[in-house]
């Protein structure tokens, strides 16, 4: 298996991405420069956190048409696997491959901090290795990290299970304490209706030594290895 | 060479307003053996601006020392660099952009970030971290400072903080620490440094020598503009006036995304092979690093500024010369090869254009298409320019008396409420407010960001590997209240502080940086000042072993003939060899023993020692007498570099055995303030236990309970230990000649309690003492 970590001019946790794939996970991973429509047969593409072209006009917004994103469309629509990150969701939402929009932190501050997110769904490719409302203890580092969508969309997002993260406190409870930046119905991160698709505003990639005050990222990446072994298996 | 009928001619008046004196106009006809052009007068004004030039301090630069057995790179190149074992090293520097910072705080912060950025990278190394040490005026009003003073000052803070998240979060470099302090003398002058490090392999180090006859010089980066004509010469060389309003346009323009890119391109170009040298361009642009390339590296520079991309029309040499537009660099190319440089750029999206050629004979020529703007040999330009010893002169203040000292209140007085009061003001609150604005973990190398503990570290990954072994420790200090008092003791304990904040964490510590921001050199007491902490720091470094690597100097800090606190800042840069050991603040676990180290030998040890005269004159220089008596007065704590160095290698032992749980020096606020803060910063797991972990202590009668609980005398480190490990601490504290209090318990209650001769002088809820600290500085800035 290989993961694929996208590069736009302006990409800065894309190294993070990368070294806690290969030298935590210890898979193979590659960098894919924007310009290029070669997936390079990755089975799992992540677009990392950053400011992608400088974040002009809106976070995302310049991304979205970068050469690279016709194939990961074309490869997400045929079910490949992707994560979107910080920046990487914004792109993902601006791409229109998730539904919703990201606005101001409601503090109308950047914030970097820790934060607690719960998962609220296991049986994505993305979750499948927590426990049913496992507490993630992950670190967030935004200026636009305010997730919206209209009344129409948070709803099929809820009847669906597409919510896939929710900011909490420490223990798990829902209190606006918990959200960070006012997050709607304290949405941190989402997925597609097919469920390969998913985006979150917090970083599992700092999130993966205690050295570095927690390792709970890694369950989203040791899911999404389970799952490409699983698929693997299926095709052999 | 022939005026253009259109051009200015150069007179003594016009030379003047350049800033140039009489004697410099005639030095500079000297060099060129005629009347400069109104280009080349440019050129010279910002060339030997103070700024530039260190005119008026290299005479006493010359005492620091800068040699050591790791050092790679002194002063004299973009960064110093030394070696951190493996083949890599580390270059690293602080640097100031403080009148601009208060001109435009945000731009004025935003680009002094950027500039010591790109510092760093014109070396070959990736940055890896960001600290910032800032000064502002008063942020609450009272004690003779109006709710308008307050309210401008947390204006320009706000503007300062904002500035620096807004380049160090897109740029992609974590900002780790610092520290944020507050004296009416900054009011009108705040101080913005930052430093910044990065590592790289020692053999991809790039120096800014242009060598070889016909090489390529290439410019690549952003547009050249308007923005920042004598931002140096002007903003940086003189101090504010009523005027100071119209100088915004001198102010540069930052853009971190445009950085990125000319990061990633140039950390590519130069693994091509074909980069020979590369500079970046800051202060006075085109003309500072042309001149310093081509001086450094002994040849001459020909450029042809028609090339050079602009994005405005009708600039003139002058102008395009003399432009501080940011995010430019100026390479070097091996001739033939610049095609593999130019593809990088290209790549990139960033403008690179060859702009003219490396020469033999020393000169910078600058042409204009087919005419000659202005030509001027480098050297002289650059090294030659004019050295003051500019007169010395100790003020003569007014012998103090016991009057105006702090008078120790009388024992049993019950010192919660004043305890409290120190924990709310904004020099010693909680920074959390500041620093939550900072991406503070990207790049995933931050074992300790702002607060956890003394210094900052980050870890090292090995380029090939990605294994971690060591990491490195950073920590800015320097006392301007202290300096004020007496320079040199001032400057002493600035060493002595940020090598004791690295040795807390755990780290050896190894070499320095400075940013020495001072008054007016026109004035002989800032030059007093100004010698006495240079003597000062030499002391100090050479008994720490943390030679200076390079730095900055910024005068004329003053508006309206008032000047700042003279403010020596210290980088002190460690060396942790195993990462996993890096040491925090925070207790852990209830039942540790609380031990204060005290490098300081006595017969009793400091906190034992009988009731000393002059205690009240040294405690007047504290943050405590300054909080909550308004009295700035008397002298620092006096400095003893041996017991500093004693508890400095007792604390790297102690965090190499894995012996204590926590270390936090005391330094402001006294041993009061560390014992909180260690609580504070305990951490808190995600069940939330409550309630949090305390501390129950007994401190050793001395002259007063204030002086007890608040006095800043250095030398001293509070460590929690578990039972187990308590003989094992003592003994190495025996080994260091370093004396170990056990002066109480981590508890797992809300009270915390200080004795002081029996009776309880401080007793109160941790949980309460926590939230005033935590939350002040929060309530104050969202206040206005």
């Amino acid at each position: 298996m290989k993961f694929g970590v996208v590069v736009f001019p302006g990409s800065n946790c894309d190294h993070d991405a990368s070294y806690a794939i290969s030298h935590i996970l210890k898979k193979p991973v590659e960098f894919i420069w924007h310009q290029s429509q070669d997936l390079a047969n990755c089975d799992a593409i992540i677009l990392p956190g950053g400011f992608a072209h400088g974040d002009y006009l809106r976070t995302g917004a310049i991304a979205r048409f970068s050469p690279v994103m016709k194939s990961v469309e074309k490869f997400a629509k045929s079910g490949g696997m992707v994560l979107g990150i910080c920046n990487g969701f914004q792109i993902l939402l601006e791409a229109g491959l998730l539904p919703g929009a990201m606005m101001r932190n409601s503090g109308l501050r950047y914030i970097c901090r820790h934060v607690f997110i719960r998962v609220e769904q296991t049986d994505t490719p993305f979750t499948s290795g927590a426990s049913p409302s496992q507490v993630l203890k992950v670190p967030i580092a935004h200026n636009d990290g305010n997730y919206n969508a209209d009344e129409g969309t948070l709803a099929d997002l809820e009847k669906n299970r597409q919510i896939l993260f929710r900011y909490t406190t420490p223990d798990g409870a829902n209190d606006a304490a918990g959200n960070p930046n006012g997050s709607l119905h304290n949405i941190a991160g989402i997925c597609n209706r097919e469920r390969n698709v998913a985006g979150l505003m917090p970083h599992p990639e700092r999130a993966v030594e205690s050295a570095l005050d927690s390792a709970d990222g890694l369950v989203i990446f040791r899911s999404m290895v389970e799952a490409l072994v699983g698929a693997a298996k299926a095709t052999a | 060479m022939a005026t253009a009928p259109t051009e200015i001619k150069v007179t003594p008046e016009i030379a003047a307003e350049h800033g140039l004196t009489a004697e410099e106009y005639a030095r500079v006809k000297q060099i060129l053996g005629r009347e400069p052009n109104i280009t080349e007068l440019g050129i010279f004004s910002v060339m030997w601006s103070e700024h530039c030039s260190y005119k008026s301090s290299k005479v006493h630069l010359k005492r620091l020392p800068t040699r050591g057995k790791l050092v790679v790179q002194g002063p004299g190149e973009n960064a110093g660099v030394v070696d951190i074992g493996d083949g890599l090293v580390a270059a690293f520097k602080i640097e100031s952009h403080n009148h601009p910072s208060y001109v435009e705080p945000f731009q004025g912060a935003t680009t002094g970030v950027g500039g010591i950025l790109r510092d760093i990278f014109t070396m070959g190394a990736r940055p890896a971290a960001v600290l910032d040490s800032l000064r502002f005026g008063p942020i609450v009003a009272g004690n003779g400072v109006s709710e308008e003073e307050a309210s401008k000052n947390r204006r320009i803070l706000d503007g300062v903080i904002r500035g620096i998240a807004n380049y160090g979060n897109c740029f992609g470099v974590p900002t780790v620490g610092g520290e944020v302090g507050f004296e009416p003398c900054y009011s009108q002058n705040p101080l913005v440094n930052a430093l910044a490090l990065g590592i790289a392999k020692k053999e991809d180090l790039f120096f800014a020598k242009a060598r070889g006859t016909g090489n390529p010089v290439i410019y690549v980066g952003a547009k050249t503009g308007r923005d920042g004509i004598h931002g140096a010469s002007l903003l940086a060389s003189a101090e504010f006036t009523e005027e100071s309003k119209q100088k915004r346009p001198n102010v540069q323009v930052g853009d971190p995304f445009m950085e990125k890119l000319l990061l990633e391109a140039c950390l590519e170009a130069m693994q091509t092979g074909a980069v020979v040298a590369i500079q970046d361009m800051g202060a006075a642009g085109l003309t500072c690093s042309t001149t310093e390339m081509a001086s450094r590296g002994g040849t001459g520079i020909e450029i042809d500024l028609a090339r050079v991309p602009q994005r405005e029309s009708g600039m003139t040499p002058y102008e395009i010369m003399l432009s501080e537009s940011q995010e430019r660099m100026l390479l070097v190319a091996e001739d033939g090869r610049e095609r593999e440089v130019l593809d990088v750029f290209k790549k990139w999206g960033l403008d690179a254009v060859v702009v003219g050629e490396v020469t033999d004979g020393g000169l910078l020529r600058v042409r204009d298409r087919t005419k000659l703007a202005a030509e001027i040999p480098a050297h002289p330009l650059a090294e030659e320019g004019p050295v003051y010893r500019r007169p010395i002169a100790q003020p003569t203040l007014r012998k103090e008396t016991s009057a105006d000292w702090f008078q120790f209140s009388i024992e049993g007085t019950n010192l919660t409420d004043n305890f409290a009061r120190l924990l709310a003001s904004p020099a010693i609150a909680s920074k959390r407010w500041i620093t939550e604005q900072y991406d503070t973990s990207v790049r995933t190398n931050t074992l300790a960001g702002p607060g956890a503990s003394d210094a900052a570290v980050i870890r090292i990954k090995d380029p090939e590997t990605g294994v971690v072994k060591r990491a490195l420790a950073l920590a800015t200090d320097g006392n301007g209240r202290w300096c004020q008092l007496n320079p040199r003791v001032g400057a002493m304990h600035a060493v002595a502080e940020a090598a004791r904040n690295v040795a807390a964490s755990g780290a050896r510590p190894m070499a320095a940086t400075n940013c020495l921001n001072f008054g007016s050199p026109e004035k002989p007491e800032v030059m007093w000042q100004f010698s006495e902490a240079i003597d000062g720091l030499t002391v100090a470094c050479n008994e720490l072993g943390t030679p200076i690597t390079g730095g900055n100097v910024s005068f004329y800090n003053e508006t309206l003939g008032k000047s700042i606190y003279p403010t020596p800042v210290i980088g002190v840069l460690g060396i942790l060899e195993d990462a996993s050991r890096v040491l925090k603040i925070g207790f852990r676990e209830e039942g540790d023993v609380i031990v204060l180290l005290d490098g300081t030998i006595s017969a009793k040890g400091a906190q034992h020692a009988a009731p000393l005269p002059g205690t009240e004159r040294e405690f007047s220089s504290s943050e405590y007498s300054k909080t909550t008596a308004g009295i700035v007065a008397g002298e620092p704590p006096a400095i003893d570099l041996a017991a500093e160095k004693r508890l400095q290698e007792c604390l790297v032992s102690l965090a190499a055995s894995s012996a204590v749980r926590s270390a936090h020096d005391v330094s402001d606020g006294g041993i009061a303030v560390t014992l909180a803060e260690s609580c504070f910063a305990a951490p808190v797991g995600a069940q939330h236990v409550a309630p949090q972990l305390s501390a129950k202590v007994k401190i050793e009668a001395t002259s007063s309970a204030e002086y007890a609980l608040f006095g800043e005398s250095g030398a001293r480190a509070v460590v929690s230990v578990a039972p187990t490990s308590l003989a094992a601490v003592l003994e190495t504290a025996r080994q260091y000649g370093v004396t170990a209090h056990q002066i109480g318990q981590v508890i797992r209650d809300d009270a915390f309690r200080i004795e002081y001769k029996g009776s309880a002088v401080i007793d109160t809820s941790v949980a309460k003492l926590h939230d005033t600290w935590a939350h002040s500085l929060e309530r104050i800035l969202k206040a206005s």
